[in-house]
């Protein structure tokens, strides 16, 4: 017996020794950067050494073996990996619209790494990306922290093991147009809205009662007792009470983002986040008190009705509010240049240089719960950097290379004309896609409602 | 006694228009008409340099002088030392007015019902109450073109300056007929017809042009034998465009399609012709140079075309079409956010444009392209008084635009998000226990 416990755990160390080499991890010096490190300000002249994909040392005059690789970045910034909290960018089904709670499906089953997406967002320097569910239903399916490690054919070596679970909530137009208007069925309003989370963490706490009943007599002499009936979807809402998922919610509304604090609160719910939240800028010193954060588009407004008193400066008046925020693109197209997008809070509010930084690398890997791994040049993160040869909050910025775990995705200097990694052997013509097809919030949902698709359905 | 009374009194009177103006809300800011000194700026003339230190007056709604020591009597004087001033930048291609909240059917004024409706006047539905529109201005972006989408003959674009309040008062001397040339692409990954289906449909649709063409023709030369017409609005029209009236704004994107729409311009003689979109130009580049056909592009800030693209072919095309010898302006195609013109030349200028060659394609070239140059698209004596000044580069996001006048008119620097930003950075209550 004690034998085969010895085989099977031998057995697993190998496995998992085998899923570790699975992602590759480099090591390189890069020297005589200006190293914009976020959380330790700007390092003139600097090298950075990585070593099997983690910074190893940031300092002067640094030395690897002949073996690593040499990057002389001399006149060149060097920073941190992007992080995008908010993308739909390779995966293949984004919406599970068929009731106003999903939470038992997963994005991490739907990954498509032949996306050549990925390969555009690492040539604008993102080099993690947060997957969501769609926006159809007021609690949707639970999302994945993408790293853009792009060549690979296994959906799983794209995923960043280290990241804690997180699943999509959405408010406002969305839910109510899919459920109520769509299908007749709650929720219509933002008061369905409401209803429809409480109702839903209300049962999660029957189920997880149930659970404790029955565990507690279930050991007891001659117990009868018969299990609960397991239920993915009520037990993934029983570990989002218990603090084990971070909830990042679509909203747009000052009301609804309100609303669902004070349903957290009442819950005892802490890890929260909104994503888009453009009338977040009205709650603020809630936000900011209650919450990990807001992640926020730096300009788009008036797409739809509940983004019309909308402003450029919400991510301005967010900082300056101590909300931890971040820029987020929901869109293949921004997600190549989140660096621009953070650049226009300099404009939309004047925000400083390492504040908009902030906004696309460590901010958002604390809405993501990775801030101990990534989000900014320290000793002993992983290297996921980005070396531009102009400061990269300026619009001429060129990002040069791309690094994921010290492993280099992109090269300006190496990119090829073609980087798909597959190509449809049935397609003759190959299509020419007029207008830019962007994996949104609302992909999907177009069974369960009607009238006019949208040109932005975020 | 008496005396204190009085004085109590006369207080009282003067509290009465104050009490009675309570309920109306503070200060408007409207744009204001006069004299003004931008007084020793560097002016970035685009057509004749770049200026140091230079003055430049503007009166009557035209800039009246360039130069040190200007007689300015009268004016009032903006201090630019440090400053950049610039001609107001020109978007293109826009829905601007034409659509006030994306989504919402009621809002939405840019496609008419009909596949040929050259006859809609774009100009008659620009809302000049906009919000988007002070969004728009306050970064510098002073003149739109406004053009309605849809169909084959979609309507009659209009290009408007920023400022006023009728859209009369804001047309600025161009109309042009986009047509939306027939593709042979795949419209989106949704587009499921087969590689023959999408040829059989492309040459239906050339068919159908041909023959609404022909038809315009024939229109236009039985007007010239002053021929008795019956009432065919989409007709006179595009006759006007045959005639070489208004220009043809041919949206052609593929490669293929822009080398059929160049053998179309050639063959049906199309008197004045722009290509716009273009997204494949590059593909084409030096057969768009050998035609001789301006292209109006963007928005660069795009995906490429195919998945088998270079991932910066949106950015790069501008500056490859520019190499081959196109005169390019670029637009956003955007409605709200008109004002990301600059970032989509900046982008264009990183890539291969350069600086000088990405300002002009959002200012003289349109301006050329549209036929209004003798007014409007750069700072020269007795154009347009419609300027802007920034602290810097505008096409640089940190850039902060400090003065914009449109046709004279010193433009108030505000727009609903600014006024929400004023609001909410400081919000009082606060945080409420």
């Amino acid at each position: 017996m004690r034998k085969l416990t010895y085989i099977i755990s031998a057995l697993l160390l190998i496995g998992a020794q085998q899923v570790d080499a699975q992602t590759p991890k480099g090591s390189l010096l890069i020297q005589h950067a200006t190293v914009l490190t976020v959380t330790q300000g700007t390092l003139e002249d600097t090298d950075v050494l990585v070593q099997d994909g983690l910074i190893k040392k940031i300092g002067k005059d640094l030395s690897a073996s002949s073996k690593v690789e040499t990057i002389d970045a001399s006149g060149k910034y060097l920073m941190p990996g992007i992080i995008d909290a908010h993308s739909h960018l390779a995966l293949d089904v984004v919406n599970e619209a068929t009731a106003p709670i999903t939470a038992e499906v997963s994005i991490a089953d739907v990954i498509n790494p032949f996306d050549v997406g990925i390969y555009r967002a690492l040539a604008g320097g993102t080099t993690i990306a947060h997957g969501l569910h769609g926006s159809a239903n007021a609690i949707g399916g639970q999302s994945i922290t993408m790293k853009y490690r792009y060549g690979t054919r296994n959906p799983d070596d794209i995923v960043m093991k280290e990241a804690p679970r997180t699943i999509k909530f959405a408010l406002g137009e969305n839910p109510t147009r899919v459920h109520g208007r769509g299908k007749n069925i709650q929720p219509r309003t933002r008061m369905g809205v409401e209803a429809v989370i409480r109702n839903g963490f209300n049962e999660a706490l029957q189920y997880k009662e149930n659970w404790k009943n029955y565990n507690s007599s279930k050991n007891q002499k001659n117990s009868n007792a018969v299990p609960p009936v397991y239920n993915l979807r009520l037990q993934t809402l029983a570990d989002i009470l218990d603090g084990k998922i971070i909830i990042h919610c679509h909203s747009y509304r000052a009301d609804e983002i309100y609303m669902l604090i004070n349903v957290c609160r009442d819950f005892g719910v802490d890890k929260l986040v909104f994503t888009h939240v453009n009338e977040g800028f009205k709650v603020a010193p809630e936000l900011a008190k209650y919450t990990m954060g807001a992640s926020v588009f730096s300009d788009w407004w008036a797409y739809k009705f509940e983004v019309y008193y909308s402003t450029a400066y919400n991510a301005a008046i967010l900082t300056e509010n101590d909300v931890v925020t971040s820029i987020n693109s929901d869109s293949d197209e921004l997600i190549r240049h989140l660096y621009h997008e953070a650049a226009k809070t300099q404009r939309y509010g004047g925000l400083t240089d390492e504040q908009a930084l902030a906004l696309i690398t460590i901010n958002p890997a604390k809405q993501l719960g990775i801030d101990e791994y990534v989000g900014s040049i320290e000793e002993g993160k992983q290297a996921d950097l980005v070396i531009f040869d102009e400061h990269p909050l300026s619009v001429y910025a060129v990002p040069q290379m791309t690094f994921v775990d010290g492993v280099k995705y992109f090269d300006i200097n190496e990119d090829e004309d073609d980087q798909r990694l597959k190509v449809s052997p049935t397609e003759m013509v190959e299509p020419v896609y007029l207008q830019a097809e962007e994996e949104s919030c609302m992909h999907g949902v177009e069974l369960f409602t009607e009238g006019t698709t949208f040109t932005h359905s975020h | 006694m008496k005396k204190f009374n009085l004085t109590i009194y006369l207080l009282l009177l003067l509290l009465i228009p104050v009490v009675s103006y309570g309920q109306i809300e503070g200060e408007v800011l409207k744009p204001q008409n006069g004299k003004f000194l931008l007084q020793g700026g560097t002016v970035v003339t685009v057509t004749n340099g770049t200026l140091e230190n230079t003055s430049v007056l503007l009166e009557g709604g035209k800039i009246v002088a360039i130069g040190t020591d200007l007689d300015a009597a009268g004016a009032t004087v903006l201090d630019c030392d440090g400053q950049y001033i610039y001609p107001g930048m020109i978007d293109s291609g826009t829905r601007l007015g034409l659509v006030e909240v994306g989504s919402l059917a009621e809002t939405q004024d840019y496609a008419e019902i009909g596949n040929v409706t050259p006859n809609m006047q774009a100009l008659t539905a620009i809302n000049p109450n906009s919000v988007a529109i002070p969004v728009t201005r306050v970064s510098g972006v002073t003149t739109a073109l406004s053009v309605p989408s849809g169909g084959l003959f979609p309507g009659t674009a209009a290009l408007i300056n920023l400022n006023g309040y009728t859209p009369d008062q804001m047309y600025t001397g161009f109309k042009g007929i986009p047509m939306n040339f027939p593709t042979s692409a795949r419209r989106g990954r949704w587009d499921r017809r087969s590689d023959e289906e999408i040829k059989k449909d492309a040459e239906e649709a050339m068919k159908n042009i041909n023959d609404i063409w022909d038809r315009a023709t024939t229109y236009a030369k039985l007007e010239e034998a002053d021929a008795e017409l019956t009432y065919y609005p989409e007709m006179e029209q595009l006759a006007k465009a045959v005639r070489g009236e208004l220009p043809l704004l041919i949206e052609v994107n593929k490669a293929d399609d822009i080398l059929s729409a160049l053998k179309w311009i050639k063959e049906k003689e199309v008197k004045k012709a722009v290509l716009t979109g273009v997204s494949e130009g590059f593909r084409v580049a030096e057969k768009i140079a050998d035609a001789g056909i301006p292209v109006i592009t963007g928005p660069v800030l795009a995906l490429p075309a195919r998945s088998s693209d270079r991932y910066d072919a949106a950015y790069t095309n501008p500056g490859k079409m520019l190499k081959a010898g196109v005169k390019v302006a670029i637009r956003t195609s955007d409605t709200e956010n008109v004002r990301n013109l600059p970032f989509n030349a900046g982008f264009a200028a990183a890539y291969g444009m350069g600086k000088e060659e990405a300002l002009k394609a959002i200012t003289i070239v349109p301006a050329e392209i549209f036929g209004v140059d003798d007014h409007l698209g750069s700072i020269e004596k007795g154009k347009s008084a419609t300027v802007f000044v920034a602290d810097g580069d505008p096409f640089e996001p940190k850039t902060q635009i400090i003065h914009v006048f449109i046709d004279g008119y010193k433009i108030p620097m505000t727009s609903r998000h600014i006024r929400l930003y004023q609001e909410f950075l400081e919000r009082s209550p606060g945080l409420e226990e």
